[in-house]
């Protein structure tokens, strides 16, 4: 990252910042001091009465080839940045540049040819698919808006595309609601592929989905950015998931990005007391670290992002500005994003990041390195050992005596869900280790 | 999209909450043996064999199938499991709260403190629910009622239970306000439940629940709806209010780890079974059952070291319409054996202090050391 702080001076008034810095070929998406203000109207008149600051004055650039993590709480304008991303929302001011090119600048029929680079995965598999299209309509839309292929040659993309994505293509004529929720995210994966994007925004792709869908869900995007080589805009509320996926965290409040970095220092040594905060309040499936942490409960809920707080914007809920007996800047000077003392590329803006880092506030195991408690070794030799013993036959379960065509979206327990790229036979399921 | 109440609590509370856990765990302890003090019972709560069936046209859904647990006086007990897994109907039967049609408790018993709650008649059993039996569910705007005060639905139970005069009832709900930490409660009082936010709004449920002293409490998903800072706030408070007093909870969580920070015992569940219970660190420490592991290891966590791919369960739960005589997580299982498709195992003994696995593969004479 070449700029590292974030403009904390008030709008100047001029749309466009003059001093826009050059693009770089390493970034796919550079965002210059993006603002998203959503007007509130109120009265007969609809007058505007306020503005709720979604995102206010946010930079930040995407790598090619990367996956960066977007956290933050509801309502912090994470998705809102995402949308902005791929101009799905339009800025009150700043700017977003994709591979160099300003979408703000760009008409309709520009803008076009830059949605086929671009795509969205949705948070909600229910709502995103429209329940009157089959599986193959959904998926075939965007091919045929980008005239990509006609035919036999669609059905075929179709049906590679499924296949891509872990699903059996012989359900193309299905109807969305014959599909479990980690199947239907899986086509709404298969229709953002289907204009071969280099770059996606995933909206909280997980968060619907339980336990065990979340794993296998994570683990088709992580292969999927592998084989394709795509660049992910990852926007989520869970902090582990974001660890697991990301090669940057962005942690974002009130609208603004907090900190930013790559995980092994962002988790492990914090530089925000925002960042120390949320990480403390993760739940760790640990009885005995649980009981070890120190954990912040931050008093009270995020303040209105209609009047966010003047200086730092976190300082009406901060531990750290009590902890030091309430600094002054901290209530006037917003802290611009600057390099934290752990390495180069870790970014915070808190006036007493040096202070944070002397605390182990929020660090998750204190000492005792993680022991990952989950299947025991001596299961996984007995697999190892005896090759004799059959796998799971997900496709043939001992409840297949359902029939297959039930409207009940557990019928699709049949499909298999598998790895991707695996040939696809009732018997080939891929071992799930 | 954020009221102006909200910037107003934010304003009020700046400080922060350290919990030191040595403090928590021998408040813990005393409250437990203070809640055992006048005990009719072994356990608060005792379910035997507990059978709830859903008749809908498809056929019979066995969403709760044959589950006995016992909840100890002022213990915590986890009931973890995925969407469907029969946790959430185990918590409505308990409270007898079972739509009907198209649900109905078919078997077994439901001791609470001594008495058979599948035996009282309605008009008893709602003189126990919200006094003895006190409830905080998943989405607390849902389960408001938005045409009332927060006031009049806190001293609903209130003036129903305790017979307090207008006077008295109204000095206690502020008092229970202020217990949950809503700030200036007085002055809430009329307050409507759109006025207040989600994290304030589950606070409202929980003074609700606690208004008549129960001696359990059950909690389905209290904080899944709610942001990761705000479940933290929520979860002290639970945990800090039912030591203080006393209180039983049952916690239904689909969060290990909340279960793993929370509970005294879990129970895992899956496909209206009990399929693992043991006491949280025995559980946490050397689970029994491949479903248990699976659980665990397709978790992502933020102590974790990136870059492995996450080890998963293929597949999807079963159906619970006549599922077969087999192991029922036996289709998703890497170990399964010809046994395990030819007869269910039993929730057996895995060492001794109350640990108990349904699983072939890890039984003394099993396959998985």
């Amino acid at each position: 990252m070449d700029r590292v702080t974030v403009a904390a001076t008030p709008d100047s008034g001029s749309e466009t910042a003059p001093t826009l810095p050059a693009h770089d070929k390493a970034n796919i998406v550079e965002v210059d001091n993006l603002k998203v203000h959503f007007p509130i109207r109120a009265g007969i008149f609809k007058t505007v009465k306020g503005s709720v600051k979604a995102v206010d004055g946010v930079t930040i650039q995407v790598h090619r080839g990367e996956t960066l993590g977007l956290v933050g709480e509801s309502g912090c304008g994470k998705s809102t940045i995402g949308r902005a991303m791929i101009r799905l929302r339009d800025a009150t001011s700043g700017t977003v540049r994709f591979d160099g090119v300003d979408l703000f600048s760009l008409n309709t029929e520009e803008l076009r040819k830059y949605r086929r680079r671009m795509q969205i995965i949705f948070q909600d598999p229910y709502g995103s698919l429209d329940p009157r299209m089959t599986v193959s309509a959904i998926i075939s839309e965007p091919i045929e808006t980008h005239h990509l292929a006609e035919g036999s040659a669609k059905d075929d993309r179709v049906a590679e595309l499924l296949q891509l994505v872990g699903l059996d293509p012989k359900y193309v004529k299905r109807y969305p609601h014959e599909f479990s929720g980690g199947q239907r995210q899986r086509i709404g994966v298969a229709r953002a592929l289907a204009v071969e994007p280099e770059f996606i925004v995933c909206d909280e792709p997980i968060s619907a989905l339980d336990v065990s869908i979340q794993a296998q869900v994570l683990n088709l995007l992580t292969d999927l950015r592998a084989r394709l080589g795509l660049t992910y805009l990852f926007v989520a509320h869970d902090l582990s998931v974001v660890k697991h996926i990301s090669d940057r965290v962005a942690v974002m409040y009130l609208g603004k990005i907090v900190e930013i970095g790559p995980p092994a220092v962002l988790y492990s040594a914090p530089g925000h007391p925002y960042t120390r905060a949320l990480l403390s309040a993760v739940p760790v499936p640990d009885p005995v670290a649980e009981r070890k942490r120190r954990r912040v409960i931050l008093k009270g809920d995020v303040p209105s992002p209609v009047n966010p707080p003047p200086g730092c914007r976190f300082h009406t809920r901060c531990w750290l500005y009590e902890r030091l007996g309430q600094p002054e800047d901290c209530r006037t000077i917003e802290p611009p994003l600057a390099v934290v003392a752990t390495t180069a590329d870790h970014h915070a803006s808190c006036h007493y990041s040096d202070e944070a880092l002397k605390t182990d506030v929020g660090i998750a195991h204190i000492g005792a390195p993680l022991v990952r408690r989950g299947t025991p070794a001596s299961a996984l030799a007995s697999l190892d050992q005896d090759p004799a013993t059959p796998q799971a036959p997900l496709a043939s379960p001992a409840f297949a005596d359902m029939p297959e065509t039930t409207g009940e979206s557990h019928a699709s327990d049949s499909f298999g869900v598998e790895a991707p790229g695996s040939t696809h036979t009732p018997t080939d399921i891929q071992s799930p280790f | 999209m954020v009221s102006a109440e909200e910037g107003v609590s934010a304003a009020d509370a700046p400080t922060i909450v350290e919990l030191s856990s040595d403090d928590v765990l021998r408040a813990r302890s005393e409250a437990v043996a203070q809640a055992g003090l006048g005990r009719k019972a072994d356990h608060l709560l005792e379910v035997r064999n507990l059978s709830t069936h859903f008749f809908t046209p498809d056929g019979v859904v066995q969403a709760v199938d044959d589950v006995s647990f016992d909840v100890g006086y002022g213990e915590t007990l986890g009931l973890v499991g995925e969407s469907g897994c029969g946790k959430s109907v185990s918590a409505l039967s308990i409270a007898r709260l079972v739509p009907d049609p198209p649900g109905r408790i078919v078997s077994g018993s439901i001791l609470f403190d001594g008495i058979d709650l599948l035996k009282l008649s309605p008009e008893d059993m709602r003189k126990l629910r919200g006094k003895e039996i006190g409830f905080i569910f998943q989405d607390p705007l849902t389960s408001l009622n938005p045409t009332l005060t927060i006031g009049y639905q806190i001293g609903e139970a209130i003036r129903e239970h305790m017979g307090l005069s207008t006077k008295a009832a109204r000095d206690r709900i502020v008092e229970l306000l202020a217990k949950v930490g809503i700030p200036r409660p007085a002055d809430r009082l009329n307050d409507y439940p759109f006025q207040f936010s989600g994290g304030m709004r589950q606070r409202v449920m929980i003074a609700i629940a606690l208004s008549c002293d129960p001696k359990l409490i059950l909690a389905d998903e209290p904080t899944t709806a709610l942001d990761v800072t705000i479940q933290a706030q929520i979860l002290e408070l639970i945990q800090r209010l039912s030591s203080e007093f006393g209180t039983a909870v049952l916690l239904i969580t689909h969060d290990l780890g909340i279960a793993a920070g929370m509970c005294d015992r879990v129970n895992v569940m899956y496909a209206g079974r009990i399929v693992e219970t043991g006491s949280v660190d025995t559980l946490f420490e050397r689970p029994r059952m491949p479903y248990a592991w699976g659980l665990l290891d397709s978790l992502p966590r933020i102590d974790d070291v990136r870059g492995e791919k996450l080890r998963t369960i293929e597949g999807l739960p079963p159906l619970l319409i006549s599922p077969p005589k087999a192991c029922r997580f036996g289709p998703r299982c890497p170990y399964i054996r010809d046994v395990c498709r030819e007869g269910e195992p039993e929730l057996t003994a895995r060492g001794s202090d109350g640990h108990m696995a349904r699983c072939f593969a890890t039984e003394s004479d099993g396959w998985i050391a």
